[in-house]
């Protein structure tokens, strides 16, 4: 089975990636980082976790109670932060609240002072200039960021592993017009793009992965193409196309795991301009929704708000910390696939 | 004549990779007395180069050395600073690769990469250099010297090549003088030139030659005392003619008995012929301008024919470049061609992609290099068992294994290690992996492309042997491609002799052998049987 010689050379290439300590810190802290965040609603919510009343458990994260089901006047959804409501619960039995008790869209309207207001003991790194807090909006930033460059890295990836794969494999003239096509593709303005269709239809994540997909998987096929150029005159590969194997087959068994090594090297780097394009869209408005956290939106607040340093800032060192974590892991990643590397 | 230059004491080199450390080359002494030429033999992975190239510390990074000291010049090459090594590197050892191809850089001009060395250890004017690069070029013998001077490498034949780098090595007139394989990548004729000039050239100037070789026809000619080497040690050192005379050392014996001798197995003449080649021409197109209009064709395979009969084995015999492979792989159907190409009853080149692909278990190949055709990243039984995926779908899982086993036996490989991967195997292991791969779809013909050049003389033998014993078993037939005409000689019923494209002799083995017509034939024969008493 290959999983045992796989398991041999990545060892050694996970030894490799170890021995870099820097990229191996880097890897921990991003994974860490990423894994705290995706559990975002348990840590920065506006509705407690849980509440016991009158004998009985209500979880607000997955129900939604009206206010007189705690004993209050309105049919409308208990607002949480509301203290006559922290009251009514109180009175007959307890609430746990998360430890950063703001959502993204949270407005915190028993601020001391005008929005953006600075960090304080209630909104750790203080709020924006909706008077939402800023260390809520950091952590769902975080994940939308890397959730969005994720998926764009693979679904762009394999696309581009595939057209390379394609061209390199066939070479003639499918190459030929696929690297015209490319070249053309590439040339087309995305932003321009962008602005047109944000002022047809109001972009939401789908659309904006979708829009980078069609302009972005460009990356990989050079490589991938490159490899496959080399890869189709191997000889074992020509002994297979003499066993009678059809092209499919040959592409993915015997000539695909050799542009994998290129392809695997490029990705954290690729995973790095995913967010950067996310970001950037965000900053000049033409990204995400209103109203979704965005680490873009928020250096746009406070490139608007410069007497509230703490917004840029700490979108600043958030962005800054990410992408240096993930040069870093590119970095560990490229040398534990250079095997004339010394560890 | 008797001083020595460079004294090897006590060497040791491995190589570290995390905690694992392979020994490489283990206690090794040598001495390299001026204006000798020590040839150092062995087979491949017997440490020979490892040695050599730590002499320069040529080697990577990884390499370490537990012990030893390699005295130049009164300094330990081993501890000298990076500074001074780098003054002794091309300047008082020169060296050669064996593979004449890429030791060029392929961006530069000869001129350029020649000057590039003069330049590096000497102070003189360009036009200084350029009349000293000149000059060497007409001392390797290249034709045309000045029109050299500007051409790029691809421009050049391999032995041209060879001959470039030998001036590179030489040109700034080094007291030692590595060849690491300098001819293995060559013809035979070519090989031959080679070998005269480095002999010339050492005559004239007085250098040491290390000469590292695993072919012990050059250290015959060539070697003034050998020392042969096995798993990184050194078996013996002596002067040819005792060495080959009475060798001391079992393994040496073993290397000097594995030339192939003997012929073919008799075949019956009145056996029907199986594969018929007719006018069969190979041509690439030569395309130019933006249309792409085709102005003239590369002439691989020109208008040749010949019949094989079953059972037998026709020898395909002739330079790089002389077209040989191009036929094979054109009978085969792995590239295009024009004429008729026949196995049985099937005119190959009337029939359609999928119609071959079912042909494919009839005919098989064998390739040059057995590593490279065996895809690193799947098991043996991986590999082996493939094309039956592919030709027998039906059977299942256990059918498969049994198939696989079988084969392994077959071939002399142990089935035990059907879940292991190339890499653990050695260079005449990877033959016989590939030889079961093809074997196991029962073929009736084969084409074998060089399939022992790169193995050492005595693994060359025992995969003769098998195929010899494979044909008997199985009744196969072979067309076997090969520039070694001893291997040809014990191995083929009838030969055919390729030159530029066209067939200039063929027909019976032991008549061309014995009676070569062809100028070209003769010349052949001549270059490969000449130190052989006959």
């Amino acid at each position: 089975m290959p999983k045992i010689n796989l398991t041999k050379i990545n060892r050694e290439r996970w030894n490799r990636f170890r021995a870099n300590k820097r990229g191996y810190i880097s890897l921990y802290l991003f994974g860490f980082l990423f894994f705290i965040t995706l559990f975002s609603e348990l840590i920065a919510n506006d509705k407690p976790l849980l509440i016991y009343y009158d004998a009985s458990f209500y979880c607000p994260l997955v129900k939604e109670y009206a206010e007189t089901q705690f004993g209050g006047e309105f049919e409308a959804p208990a607002d949480y932060k509301d203290p006559y409501v922290i009251k009514l619960i109180n009175e007959k039995g307890w609430m746990i609240t998360p430890l950063i008790p703001f959502s993204y869209n949270t407005i915190n309207y028993y601020l001391e002072g005008p929005a953006p207001s600075p960090p304080s003991r209630t909104n750790w790194l203080g709020t924006d200039d909706r008077g939402r807090d800023v260390m809520a909006r950091l952590l769902y930033g975080f994940r939308i960021s890397v959730l969005f460059g994720l998926t764009l890295t693979l679904c762009s990836s394999a696309i581009g592993i595939m057209a390379g794969a394609v061209q390199g494999y066939y070479g003639g003239s499918i190459d030929i017009f696929g690297q015209r096509f490319i070249e053309i593709w590439s040339s087309l303005p995305t932003l321009f793009l962008l602005i047109i269709l944000s002022s047809v239809v109001q972009p939401n994540f789908w659309w904006l992965l979708g829009i980078t997909l069609m302009f972005g998987w460009m990356s990989l096929v050079g490589v991938v193409r490159a490899e496959f150029l080399r890869g189709r005159n191997f000889e074992y590969v020509t002994a297979a196309k003499a066993l009678g194997l059809s092209d499919a087959k040959i592409i993915f068994r015997h000539v695909l795991p050799n542009a994998m090594v290129a392809s695997i090297t490029f990705m954290p780097f690729i995973l790095g301009g995913s967010i950067t394009t996310l970001t950037s869209l965000d900053f000049l408005g033409f990204g995400l929704p209103v109203g979704s956290p965005s680490l873009g939106e928020l250096l746009a607040q406070g490139k608007a708000n410069m007497q509230a340093p703490w917004l840029g800032l700490s979108a600043f060192i958030l962005l800054s910390l990410m992408f240096s974590l993930l040069v870093f892991i590119g970095e560990g990643v490229r040398d534990a696939f250079d095997p004339r590397k010394v560890y | 004549m008797n001083e020595t230059i460079l004294t090897i004491q006590n060497l040791s080199v491995s190589f570290k990779m995390g905690t694992r450390i392979t020994k490489a080359v283990e206690k090794v002494d040598l001495v390299l007395k001026k204006g000798e030429t020590l040839a150092l033999v062995g087979e491949s992975g017997s440490g020979k180069t490892v040695t050599a190239m730590s002499i320069l510390r040529l080697l990577p990074q990884s390499a370490i050395y537990p012990s030893g000291t390699i005295e130049f010049g009164q300094k330990n090459c081993l501890t000298i600073s990076d500074e001074e090594i780098r003054k002794i590197r091309g300047n008082k050892v020169g060296i050669i690769f064996q593979q004449p191809m890429t030791s060029l850089n392929p961006l530069h001009r000869i001129g350029k990469q020649l000057k590039e060395s003069i330049f590096l250890h000497q102070h003189t004017s360009n036009s200084a250099a350029d009349e000293r690069a000149l000059l060497w070029l007409k001392r390797v013998g290249l034709k045309n010297p000045l029109n050299k001077l500007s051409s790029f490498p691809h421009q050049l034949s391999g032995g041209e090549r060879q001959r470039v780098m030998i001036a590179m090595a030489l040109i700034n007139e080094p007291d030692i003088l590595i060849a690491d394989e300098p001819t293995t990548a060559l013809d035979v004729t070519v090989q031959a030139q080679i070998l005269d000039l480095i002999r010339d050239l050492q005559d004239e100037m007085g250098m040491a030659i290390l000469f590292i070789t695993h072919d012990l026809t050059i250290v015959r000619r060539i070697a003034d005392r050998v020392t042969v080497m096995k798993d990184g040690r050194i078996v013996e050192t002596d002067l040819p003619e005792t060495l080959f005379n009475a060798p001391a050392h079992t393994y040496t014996r073993l290397l000097i008995d594995s030339e192939p001798k003997g012929g073919p197995d008799p075949a019956n003449e009145e056996d029907a012929i199986l594969v018929k080649v007719e006018h069969l021409k190979v041509w690439f197109p030569i395309q130019k301008g933006i249309l792409r209009k085709t102005v003239d064709h590369v002439k691989a395979v020109d208008d040749i024919s010949f019949t094989i009969k079953k059972g037998h084995t026709l020898g395909i015999v002739g330079e790089s470049g002389s077209g040989k492979s191009t036929t094979g792989f054109a009978i085969l159907k792995l590239n295009n061609s024009q004429g008729e190409i026949i196995l049985g009853d099937n005119n190959l080149n009337d029939m359609d992609k999928n119609q071959i692909r079912q042909l494919r278990k009839r005919m098989q190949i064998i390739f040059q290099d057995p590593f490279g055709s065996l895809n690193p990243r799947m098991s043996v039984s991986q590999i082996i068992g493939e094309g039956l995926n592919v030709h027998y779908p039906g059977l299942t899982p256990d059918q498969e294994e049994n198939e696989i086993i079988t084969v392994m036996e077959k071939v002399g490989l142990d089935p035990e290690t059907r879940q292991r991967y190339p890499n653990e195997f050695s260079g005449g292991q990877h033959q016989r992996i590939a030889i079961a791969r093809a074997l196991i779809l029962k073929p009736e013909f084969m084409v074998l492309d060089e399939p022992t050049s790169s193995l050492d003389r005595s693994v060359q033998f025992q995969v003769l042997e098998l195929l010899k014993k494979l044909q008997k078993e199985f009744r196969l037939t072979y067309i076997f491609i090969s520039h070694d005409l001893k291997v040809v000689k014990s191995l083929c019923h009838d030969i055919v002799v390729m030159k530029d494209g066209v067939i200039v002799e063929a027909g019976d083995s032991d008549k061309i052998f014995s009676h070569p017509e062809h100028d070209y034939t003769r010349q052949l024969i001549a270059t490969a049987f000449q130190d052989q008493p006959s």
